[in-house]
């Protein structure tokens, strides 16, 4: 057994930010406490953003609108590909434009339990108030949103809510929202308020007296390392998905930024949070390098089965209506296919585990049309989902108008992050993260449509206004630069970390490593967690991390534009956090939203939270790699929404 | 599958290049054509040499960032970006020539990746709407026409790929520069700046060394997000009524 | 390995353009503007062309006639214009428009050959070859509007002269082999020229859309053929005997 799992608790964590008072004023009440710069003297100050993303580049954007001198990074050629632009579904705002009873408390309301009772309320209430303002902000920009035929915006229901609060871009929402953000932050750049810095990676963070003045930062076309200087650091470096290797993140979406900025100080929350999306398009094979989603809309007409027997390997057409099982139907009869995420995705998991998936490995389930087409005409089918049905037919060259779908859940997007308290600040004073970097908003479990609600809001309205309180009150004088005995560590261990990754000249390549490390996560840490799969995976773990540095293999040079540098880099941190989240999952021993502890069911196999022991955040504070951190529990207090046990059957 | 591949090797900006030739094996149908080159590379890497650098990364068609000639064409033979081009599209035995996009605006950097700055530039250059978030007024307060609306989203869906470019002959950014001007300046919110847009982004286009049109519609056929060639008239368009009116 | 270690300091990089600092490029240093010019000057050369066609197929109706229209042409405007003077206004023009359109076409090929200095390995060739062969067919239309204006106007290189008389200078070019080719070759090269540029000149200045798209496609192709038809109609009726 790892010493690792010998966890320890520290003090508890509060925020102490969000102010007193009814839920609805608290953010009107902080923004005014919030002490305010000076507009002669926001100039003075320079912020750092890392990441170019929704909430990345929506504050950059509006941070030098505001006057402050922005220095940006983004490791991909341009800041407008960062990830945020593969959302497909849409955004949700509380305007109520169809007068069908929603409000800011009922968005508040549904993200709270849709979060499975472990988001903090003050932060999700915010949320939604200024979920208000982002539809206004994106339009005035020019986001050209779906619109009716008298030219005001449409709107569509999403995941399981009751109103129609989604407003959306055909299957582009997300492209449009980020191009928006890149827009404004081009403006920005072009006005000489951004520096921006393309094809950049942050590989650490310079903490001086205990307070966040800088990154390293490594030029991905020269190799060079440089150094930043800043009087505040914004993270905005997206989820950690990909430590599971096959996920729908993009393939150099990575951990390094927070996971370093974790090492120096800044504590993780709740790491074990992971969403999984029940309807991906399954793996071909070993070469698979990365999962595309099927937007979850087509769980509106298809029906979910799998054959009766095991290893039935018959085509679907010649599998007779009484050999299918439509388990989603026979054992959630009144919501049938329509359960929520998690519950389609480990019921999926478990008939094939039984040995009743379908397709190369058995790792996947019939989503069939065939249903719908009689009902509804092929045409009609068509009209609603014949882009998502060629998407299909383009990566598996099957067609689903004549053989059914065939779909697995994949690891979509990470809740956990970086602990913040109601000002976005982390644990390090003056470092800040916002969008899916945070552990924020979202509990234990994100709706549809919330994750692009949350990284807008977070960018061009939360941290603009609170970042400010930050820099009134930490007025620094005194420049660091090279010099500093700090700034100077932290670069020297980047570069030797960089130089041994080189050195060792082993016989595996990094996706090795990185496949390795996945399937073990993927395995014991996935869809259902047991304290005996986590334990066995907190052993292999730090073997793995031994095994990397002894027979890792990185071609080239560092002073290069090396690809499998960077990707041997962002494992290293991979495999250290893989350990805390398996950490984190084993001592949540409650099921909860997207964390499944098979230990905690209800008889029928649901599962089953666990209000009194854990109603906290877990934040973690790092020690050293491969040595227990210290949990630190913020408690959640429900004033406003009271927790109850969700039931769909 | 077997199949040879010849790449464009470069080491860097300023290096001689050359097509080099490899062997791949065992390739799946069903790889995408980057998961064939990451076979490429894992051997490559084994085998101690160098492996081949591209630019990729959302792998599902909407980041832009993949950017190969492959047999001549911007993103291969289908009407998609280079990460849902599938190995089913080639057979068995088949030499594949893989290359970088060309064009003097978009320098190699390494062996298949180029510098796409550019297009940044022009975004820069005004292809924006001035709303300093805060500023903006309730989303209903404008109505737009839904033709307007499906307009501008048919232009907003441009992902910065560059194959355009790379299919031109002439290196020329037109279709690219033209879809922005459009999206923006068919919208209500952007008739502001609308003279200022088109005249300014166009300078940039000039400036960073691509091309003219000369209407050779291939740059429309190599844009994985079909684009449509009549885009670049309309911009003429507005230039000209632009220059007519002169910059408000 | 060495990797060098860089401090940035954090200067405001200011773009090479102020944040409102639109520029008012001058027309012909824009790429569209160049080829707003190439667009005008080729329509009206375009026009002239029509106007020239019809009046060749005067030739039909014999040599009185064909001559009397030539003559007509001196005396155009008069007694409001000088002998001549309405042909050289054309001429002025014309002369305008040709210079107008090699300078534009003579730069923008230039910009666009600096501006993919590379070919690919792969050669792959999917544009027409109207649009392909905008550029030799145009140094072969200019090459041949010199020999055309001292075979038929000047009548340096034609070699029965007969000042004042062109119906018999036409069948006298037309009755050689080599007059017959240049004549019959460069039309082609006309035909193929204009299918592309009519087309590429609509788009220039605006005219395109998705829904015209046919049309104006359509529209070019039926003026590329009725001009080369009615020119090459000319030297065709020579050889065959129709016209002597």
């Amino acid at each position: 057994m790892s010493s690792y799992a010998h966890h320890t608790t520290g003090e508890p964590i509060a925020d102490t930010k969000a102010p007193e008072g009814p839920i609805a004023d608290r953010w009107d009440r902080r923004r005014f406490e919030a002490k305010l710069v000076n507009p002669a003297n926001r100039r003075k100050h320079t912020v750092i953003v890392v990441g170019t993303g929704l909430a990345g580049g929506s504050a950059g954007a509006t941070l030098a609108e505001q006057g402050y001198h922005v220095v940006q990074f983004c490791f991909s050629d341009s800041p407008r590909r960062a990830h945020s632009i593969a959302a497909q579904g849409g955004i949700n705002a509380a305007k109520n434009y169809r007068n069908d009873g929603d409000s800011v408390h009922r968005l508040f309301y549904d993200t709270v339990k849709g979060g499975d009772f472990r988001a903090r309320e003050s932060n999700v209430h915010r949320l939604a108030q200024i979920s208000v303002e982002i539809i206004d902000q994106c339009v005035a920009q020019g986001v050209p949103f779906a619109r009716e035929y008298g030219g005001l915006l449409d709107t569509r229901s999403f995941g399981g809510v009751q109103v129609s609060r989604t407003f959306y871009a055909r299957g582009q929402t997300g492209q449009q929202l980020l191009l928006g953000a890149y827009q404004a932050l081009s403006r920005q750049i072009a006005a000489g308020n951004v520096e921006m810095h393309a094809r950049t990676e942050m590989l650490d963070l310079i903490v001086v007296d205990g307070v966040a003045r800088g990154i390293v930062a490594r030029d991905l076309i020269t190799g060079e390392l440089s150094t930043h200087y800043a009087d505040a650091v914004v993270l905005a470096s997206g989820g950690y998905g990909n430590v599971f290797y096959l996920s729908t993140n993009a393939m150099n979406s990575n951990a390094t930024a927070v996971w370093r900025a974790h090492r120096r100080g800044a504590w993780f929350a709740n790491p074990c949070f992971t969403q999984i999306h029940p309807t991906c398009i399954p793996r071909t094979g070993d070469h698979q390098s990365k999962l595309t989603l099927m937007s979850e809309s087509l769980r509106n007409d298809g029906r979910i089965w799998v054959p009766r027997a095991k290893g039935d390997t018959r085509p679907a057409a010649d599998i007779p209506e009484a050999e299918r099982d439509y388990y989603l139907e026979r054992i959630y009869p009144s919501f049938g296919n329509l359960v929520p995420r998690d519950i389609a995705s480990r019921a999926a998991k478990n008939v094939c585990d039984e040995g009743r998936g379908v397709g190369p490995g058995g790792q996947g389930v019939y989503l069939d049309f065939a249903d719908a087409i009689r009902r509804m005409g092929r045409d009609k089918v068509a009209e609603k989902y014949g882009n998502l049905f060629e998407m299909y037919e383009r990566i598996t060259a099957e067609n689903p108008y004549e053989v059914p779908m065939r779909i697995y859940p994949a690891v979509h997007y990470t809740m956990g992050g970086l602990w913040v308290d109601y000002d976005l600040q982390t644990t390090v004073p003056g470092l800040f993260a916002i969008g899916e970097a945070n552990f924020s908003d979202h509990g234990a479990n994100r709706l549809g449509a919330s994750a692009l609600m949350q990284g807008l809001a977070d960018g061009y309205f939360v941290l603009p206004s609170t970042i400010n309180d930050y820099l009134a009150r930490h007025p620094h004088r005194d420049t660091v630069d090279d010099a500093h005995p700090e700034a100077q560590a932290v670069v020297g261990e980047t570069r030797e970390r960089l130089e041994k990754l080189l050195a060792v000249d082993g016989d595996r390549t990094p996706d090795s490593f990185h496949r390795e490390i996945g399937e073990l996560m993927w395995e014991y840490c996935g869809m259902a967690r047991s304290e005996q799969g986590l334990r066995k995976a907190l052993d292999r773990i730090p073997q793995i991390r031994e095994e990397f540095w002894r027979r890792i293999k990185v071609p080239g040079t560092g002073d290069e534009f090396n690809q499998s540098l960077e990707k041997a880099n962002r494992i290293v941190d991979y495999l250290e956090l893989a350990e805390l989240m398996c950490l984190d999952a084993l001592h949540r021993s409650e099921s909860c939203g997207g964390h499944f502890r098979e230990e905690s069911q209800t008889p029928d196999g649901e599962a089953a939270r666990r209000d009194e022991a854990f109603a906290y955040a877990a934040a973690w504070e790092f020690t050293a790699t491969g040595t227990a951190p210290v949990l630190h529990k913020e408690d959640l207090v429900f004033e406003y929404v009271h927790p109850t046990q969700r039931s769909y059957a | 599958m077997k199949l040879t591949l010849r790449v464009w090797r470069q080491r860097g900006a300023d290096a001689p290049g050359h097509m080099a030739s490899y062997e791949v094996d065992g390739i799946s149908e069903d790889m995408s054509f980057l998961e064939m080159l990451d076979t490429l590379n894992e051997d490559l890497i084994l085998r101690g040499e160098d492996p081949v650098a591209f630019d990729h990364d959302c792998r599902e068609g909407i980041c832009g960032a993949c950017s190969l000639v492959i047999n001549g064409d911007a993103h291969g033979p289908e009407r998609t970006t280079t990460c849902q081009l599938h190995m089913r599209s080639f057979a068995d035995g088949d030499t594949i020539d893989v290359e970088p996009w060309r064009a003097a605006a978009f320098p190699v950097v390494k062996d298949l990746v180029v510098d796409r700055g550019a297009f940044d530039r022009i975004i820069q250059a005004g292809g924006y709407i001035t709303a300093p978030t805060g500023s903006a007024p309730e989303a209903h307060a404008t109505a737009v026409p839904k033709a307007d609306a499906d307009f501008a989203f048919e232009h907003a869906e441009c992902i910065g790929c560059g194959a355009c470019v790379a299919a031109c002959p002439n290196g020329s950014a037109m279709l690219f520069t033209s879809a922005k001007v459009n999206h923006l300046n068919v919208l209500p919110q952007g008739s502001p700046e609308r003279e200022t847009r088109v005249l300014d982004m166009v300078a940039r286009m000039d400036e960073e060394g691509f091309g003219g049109c000369t209407l050779t519609g291939e740059c429309a056929t190599a844009c994985p997000k079909g684009i449509p060639l009549p885009s670049i008239a309309a911009m003429n368009k507005e230039w000209l009524r632009a220059v007519r009116k002169g910059p408000r | 390995m060495a990797l060098a270690t860089r401090t940035r300091t954090s200067a405001p990089s200011h773009g090479p353009h102020g944040p409102q600092g639109s520029r008012s490029p001058s027309f012909w240093r824009s790429t569209i503007g160049k080829k707003t010019v190439m667009a005008v000057s080729g329509l009206i050369m375009l026009g002239y062309l029509v106007v020239h066609m019809l009046g060749n197929l005067k030739i039909f109706f014999g040599a009185d006639e064909f001559n009397g229209y030539a003559h007509w042409l001196r005396t155009l405007g008069s007694p409001f214009l000088h002998y001549e003077w309405a042909l050289w206004l054309v001429r002025v023009l014309l002369l305008a428009a040709v210079v107008a359109h090699a300078v534009s076409a003579y730069q923008l090929s230039r910009l666009d050959i600096k501006a993919r200095p590379v070919k690919y390995v792969h050669k792959r060739r999917r544009a027409s070859y109207a649009t392909r062969t905008m550029r030799w067919g145009g140094i072969i239309l200019g090459l041949f509007i010199v020999w055309h204006l001292l075979d038929l106007t000047t009548l340096t290189v034609n070699e029965r002269a007969w000042a004042g008389h062109p119906y018999e200078n036409v069948l006298a070019t037309f009755s050689t082999w080599y007059g017959n080719t240049i004549y019959i070759v460069a039309m082609a090269a006309l035909g193929l020229h204009v299918r592309h540029g009519f087309w590429s000149a609509a788009q220039t200045l605006g005219a395109g859309s998705a829904r015209r798209e046919r049309t104006l496609k359509a529209f070019a192709n039926g003026l590329a053929v009725v001009l080369f038809a009615g020119f090459v109609s000319v030297p065709v009726a020579v050889m065959t005997g129709m016209v002597n």
